[in-house]
């Protein structure tokens, strides 16, 4: 069909445009100090100070409860028996689960060349060596003779005997404590050009020795970048398959024991899910508030919200298949104790809790298949929030519930966390968020020169 | 601009390739510490309300280890001696020593000594003397030379690496049931035979082996296992 010289096509977009990584409008120069400055120039906010001192605060209540639990042994938390595994435990699966997406986002995304992650690797990378700190605390504690935690490490003892290695315990301080190493390097080696650039802005001596000392010499030369590109890519390569293996080797801790609700094969990647799951939305209760107080809506857009958002959205439903395969297989092996497990799941005292991980977990996060709520930050901040009570509510049920009434019902019990128990939870999160304020205040929450590398600037023309 | 003097490269090159040493260092140094007189105070003896002499009794006189310490091969507990059992010979010679006025100041007064323990093992580990004496184990296998004692002091670490470094090779130091209070036994070697039941031996494993099978020696997995020492 012709048509005629004044007529005009009208192109009528059927599809909204994808958000932008990264604002248009931004050089080198506004990126670098866009993000420099809320370290180096910008005055410490009112917000900051109290939202700090808030969380040093906490900090303060876990050191309290640490100290009285040192004091007085784990009889001062609920633990009994049937149930030895409390809090402490649950706890551990929680915040360990949470380190999980800052892994994936700085790892997985990067050899999948999936560049917006450039924009929250850094403080998602922040926040996992924080939860793996928090993780760690708890079965230390749980202990009961916390002093001879260096007991589970193989070192030339004077008992002349190695750790136990068929306990998945023994496994999980390899996991972890591989985990927590890998995840500080790759963050370190990842923070190096962005401490030069901080050196090199700062008029301050003390704070040029100080990012001087932890940039290591440097100065940004081809063969540094060489190098650099190297040692980041096999990092990577190294924390990608920690991914799955830390929060595989956790499940463990459960499959491999022979209590109904534990004894399962789907543990392990229902667990990994369940991690990413809780991760992002850690990452997302972060990344709201930060882009919001710090104004870095250009860098921190719609399209990460999106994103994680669509990343929850998957997670979950694996989740969720996880929690249909438990029950169908509770009905379906035939196997008495696996039965009344999942009856004593929905009718059992605990049952509340069971129900209120459903909708969290399940339910209330399918609102996301909403465009309009995925791009919605306030409702976004609300369901990580869900996502993440739903998340501990998961591993509340997996370790009390399962304990609980197992194969002899004379040996049933009940489980209720003393004010011990919630304080010292309080008191990571509080140790957490702690960390978090000082991290988004001394170092750069973003990756400075990989933001750089995003700007239509920094594409290389082929010859 | 520069922040460093050029010497910080070479510092810097020497903390990052020292600290491997460095940490290397620190951990030999605590395991080193760990296995110490000063830890374990092996070696290290210990103050007494009379000053003791096995030396003086074993090998100058040649009492018996059983004279005191009687209830050796038929109880966990070697037993300490009363103050009657000092007084047996005590009665008579050295009665007026002014360094065994606290025995006989125990003896008038009926209260016991209070001997400093040595060979102490920690409350959770379950210990036996009898089992050990009958199956061949010498006294002064895990006690040492005994009679070159003046003071009494503990010969080994009594750390678990040393009971475990017998009890998964126990045929390494066993020896026949009539030499277990021999002080100055030596195992056989070349030249040196130790004669059992009309055998001669010349190789401490092979009669380690003969005697294991001899007195019933319970497998290495039953006497490494956990309850059998931490019950």
């Amino acid at each position: 069909m012709a048509l005629r010289p004044d007529e005009q096509i009208e192109v009528v977009e059927t599809k909204a445009p994808r958000a932008p990584v990264i604002e248009p409008g931004h050089t080198f120069a506004t990126v670098t100090d866009k993000i420099s400055s809320i370290v180096l120039t910008r005055p410490t906010s009112n917000g900051w100070l109290v939202g700090f001192g808030f969380s040093f605060l906490l900090t303060m209540v876990l050191l309290y409860a640490i100290s009285y639990l040192f004091i007085r042994g784990v009889g001062i938390w609920g633990v009994n028996i049937p149930v030895g595994w409390g809090f402490a435990i649950v706890n551990f699966v929680w915040w360990i689960g949470i380190g999980h997406a800052g892994t994936l986002i700085s790892a997985i995304l990067l050899l999948l060349r999936q560049s917006w992650r450039n924009s929250i690797n850094r403080f998602a990378e922040a926040m996992t060596l924080f939860a793996v700190a928090c993780a760690g605390m708890f079965p230390v504690l749980h202990l009961g003779r916390p002093w001879l935690a260096y007991w589970l490490f193989p070192y030339p003892n004077t008992m002349n005997y190695w750790p136990q290695f068929r306990s998945p315990l023994v496994w999980d301080v390899f996991a972890v404590s591989t985990y927590a190493t890998t995840s500080l390097l790759f963050w370190f080696v990842g923070l190096i050009p962005d401490l030069a650039t901080l050196r090199d802005r700062s008029h301050n001596r003390a704070l040029q020795m100080i990012y001087g000392i932890l940039a290591m010499g440097w100065r940004g030369s081809a063969r540094h970048w060489s190098r650099y590109e190297t040692a980041y890519l096999l990092l990577a390569g190294l924390a990608t398959p920690l991914v799955l293996s830390v929060h595989t080797v956790v499940s463990f801790d459960f499959a491999i024991g022979i209590v109904p609700g534990w004894h399962t094969t789907i543990f392990p990647p229902y667990f990994v899910a369940g991690a990413i799951y809780s991760g992002f939305a850690m990452v997302l209760m972060l990344a709201i508030p930060i882009r919001k107080f710090y104004g870095l809506e250009d860098f921190i857009t719609e399209r990460h919200l999106q994103n994680s958002a669509k990343v929850m959205l998957a997670t979950g439903l694996i989740v969720a298949y996880g929690y249909g395969i438990e029950a169908f297989m509770g009905w379906y092996g035939g196997n008495r104790s696996d039965a009344f497990l999942l009856w004593n799941r929905l009718h059992g005292p605990y049952r509340a809790v069971y129900f209120s991980l459903l909708a969290c977990n399940i339910f209330i996060p399918q609102v996301l298949w909403i465009r309009k709520l995925r791009s919605n930050p306030a409702w976004l901040f609300v369901i990580s929030g869900v996502i993440l009570v739903g998340m501990w509510l998961e591993r509340f049920v997996i370790v009390v519930v399962s304990l609980q009434r197992d194969f002899l019902n004379s040996s049933w019990g009940m489980y209720y966390p003393t004010r011990w128990d919630w304080m010292t939870y309080i008191g990571t999160i509080g140790f957490f968020l702690a960390c978090m304020f000082l991290f988004v205040r001394i170092l750069p929450m973003i990756s400075i020169f990989e933001m750089r590398q995003l700007l239509p600037q920094a594409e290389v023309k082929p010859e | 601009m520069q922040i460093f003097h050029r010497s910080t490269n070479t510092i810097s090159r020497a903390t990052i390739y020292g600290v491997v040493f460095l940490l290397g260092a620190l951990l030999w140094a605590a395991l080193e510490l760990q296995r110490s007189p000063y830890v374990t105070y092996a070696k290290v003896a210990r103050p007494q309300p009379a000053p003791f002499s096995h030396q003086h009794h074993v090998a100058g006189l040649g009492i018996d280890c059983r004279y005191c310490h009687t209830s050796v091969e038929t109880s966990s507990f070697a037993g300490i001696p009363p103050t009657k059992t000092c007084m047996n010979c005590h009665s008579q010679i050295w009665t007026q020593a002014p360094m065994l006025e606290p025995v006989r100041e125990s003896f008038r007064t009926g209260q016991s000594l209070v001997w400093n323990r040595v060979n102490d093992l920690p409350d959770f580990v379950y210990f036996n003397h009898s089992i050990h004496i009958n199956k061949g184990v010498g006294c002064n296998t895990c006690h040492g030379p005994v009679d070159r004692m003046p003071l009494m002091y503990n010969y080994a670490s009594l750390q678990m690496e040393w009971c475990l470094d017998c009890h998964r090779q126990p045929e390494k130091y066993l020896r026949p049931r009539d030499q277990v209070f021999n002080m100055r036994y030596e195992q056989p070697a070349i030249g040196k035979p130790v004669w059992m039941g009309g055998a001669e031996y010349t190789d401490q494993i092979a009669l380690g082996r003969v005697l294991a099978e001899k007195y019933k020696l319970r497998t290495v997995a039953d006497i490494t296992s956990c309850s059998t020492c931490h019950r």
